[in-house]
């Protein structure tokens, strides 16, 4: 066995340890807080009163606006001049859910716009509340619509969590930056890194596919009959 | 039993409803007809407050809402005159992410919290009665216009309203599907279903109303029992507007000529 497939092998485990026990909790939770942050923003944007809106905007503005690596830093760095410190993993959840919860927030409230009038004076016809139209009339609709995008999000997550490791977050790249800092093979170990990240995101991605079976039970791709 | 009086509504600038006054009898057909931005649609759809009047009064089984300019009117009052109507679209408006049956089922379960074996249940029977029941389990896509629409019926159908609206039932639709639709209408109205419909189709109108409301530009032009005001109309403009039906009335009407 050549000395860099043995290195590869070697380090292979340590880096998917550091991927399942740092990765992917990161991205599930971050992702997972995030959507449920990017609904409620989108909900006040569509139907908060002006107050709410304007706060909401201003968010999505800030957030949008700045590079996520200064955000974590401000985060991370910043805040204990405040007085508010943050261990490494809280601090990225922070950061990453406040930027799930910005864009996405622009995704679901595209999605519900999409969605017509007339579904929604069907709704109103059958004297549904306007919380019973979005749960069972306007939501279900939009989700479809949203499933592409909203997994655009979740890869780009998948690897925006490696900037963690600037926050000391022993995550996938974190671990490798280690290991290449003791056996002097940078190559070797971020290529490793690279190619583990591309299996997640992979394994990731094939899940978009289910959803959109499953949300597009009821419609047929019209492109595709030509 | 559904009273509309001194109707006003502006879109912007354009004045919709001009003090507007619809009476509709129970257990017969009105039809509202007139040329497109007449305000018919408009003046269904303050029926069931999916366009809410400025000022004017709306008097609908042991409801009554008077709407005042500036004052918003409760949501208590919407859904109170809601719970009483149901309504058919020009567009249908089937749920596309649900079946059939999880469409006629929808307003019983989500609405009026029926268990779903009662709910489809009775939206079996609707469908049976539209002549929809084969296709219970199909999605809305997979249907012909006229099928969507005589489901779209069975929903509207469901929570029984006091009151069926029917905007434009039949616009979208070829004359022979139309006719499943117009068929299934008739039926309904021979049972003694109240309905409402806003229509250009002046067979539709001809065929199945009891009374007849020619609107124009946001004012009642004639108003009177539909073979009055298709074979003896009085003004002008009603007139010239029911001459363009020339053909499909009942053989003993006569067909006025333009003046």
């Amino acid at each position: 066995m050549p000395a860099w497939l043995h290195l590869m092998a070697d380090s292979f485990w340590p880096l998917l340890k550091a991927g399942l026990e740092f990765t992917v909790p990161l991205t599930l939770i971050s992702f997972t807080a995030g959507l449920l942050l990017a609904f409620a923003v989108a909900l006040i944007r569509l139907f908060g009163p002006a107050p709410a809106v304007a706060v909401v905007r201003f968010y999505v503005w800030l957030i949008r606006g700045t590079p996520l690596l200064v955000q974590l830093f401000v985060i991370f760095y910043g805040l204990p001049s405040v007085g508010i410190v943050l261990d490494p993993l809280p601090a990225a959840l922070i950061g990453f859910t406040l930027n799930v919860g910005a864009y996405n927030s622009e995704v679901i409230r595209g999605a519900i716009e999409s969605i017509s009038k007339g579904q929604w004076e069907a709704a109103y016809s059958l004297s549904m509340t306007r919380w019973q139209a979005i749960r069972r009339t306007i939501l279900p609709q939009a989700a479809r619509v949203s499933v592409p995008p909203l997994s655009n999000s979740f890869i780009a997550l998948v690897k925006d969590t490696s900037l963690a490791a600037v926050l000391t977050v022993p995550e996938i790249f974190q671990a490798a930056q280690r290991i290449a800092a003791v056996t002097y093979e940078p190559l070797i170990l971020y290529t490793e890194a690279a190619l583990i990240y591309l299996v997640f995101s992979s394994v990731l991605s094939s899940a978009q596919v289910r959803l959109e079976k499953r949300f597009g039970k009821h419609a047929a791709f019209a492109g595709r009959t030509q | 039993m559904i009273r509309l009086s001194h109707i006003q509504k502006h879109f912007g600038q354009v004045h919709v409803l001009k003090d507007v006054g619809v009476d509709v009898p129970e257990g017969s057909v009105t039809a509202l007809i007139g040329p497109s931005g007449s305000g018919k649609s408009t003046l269904l759809r303050c029926v069931n407050l999916l366009e809410v009047p400025e000022s004017g009064e709306l008097e609908l089984g042991d409801a009554r809402i008077v709407f005042q300019p500036g004052a918003r009117t409760a949501f208590d009052a919407i859904q109170s005159v809601r719970r009483q109507t149901g309504m058919v679209f020009q567009n249908f408006q089937l749920f596309p992410h649900r079946t059939v049956l999880e469409n006629v089922m929808e307003g019983l379960v989500t609405v009026q919290r029926w268990p779903r074996e009662r709910a489809a249940g009775r939206a079996r029977e609707l469908l049976a009665k539209v002549g929809m029941l084969e296709k219970a389990d199909a999605w809305p896509a997979t249907l012909s216009g006229g099928q969507q629409q005589r489901v779209a019926i069975a929903r509207a159908l469901a929570p029984s309203p006091r009151v069926l609206l029917c905007d434009e039932p039949t616009s979208a639709l070829d004359p022979g599907l139309a006719k499943e639709v117009v068929d299934v209408l008739r039926q309904l109205a021979a049972e003694g279903m109240t309905m409402l419909m806003a229509t250009h189709d002046l067979r539709l109108a001809a065929s199945i109303a009891q009374q007849v409301v020619f609107l124009e530009n946001g004012t009642v032009v004639e108003a009177g029992s539909a073979e009055a005001l298709f074979t003896r109309p009085t003004d002008p403009r009603t007139r010239q507007f029911v001459a363009t039906l020339t053909e499909g009335l009942p053989q003993a009407w006569t067909v006025p000529v333009r003046p």
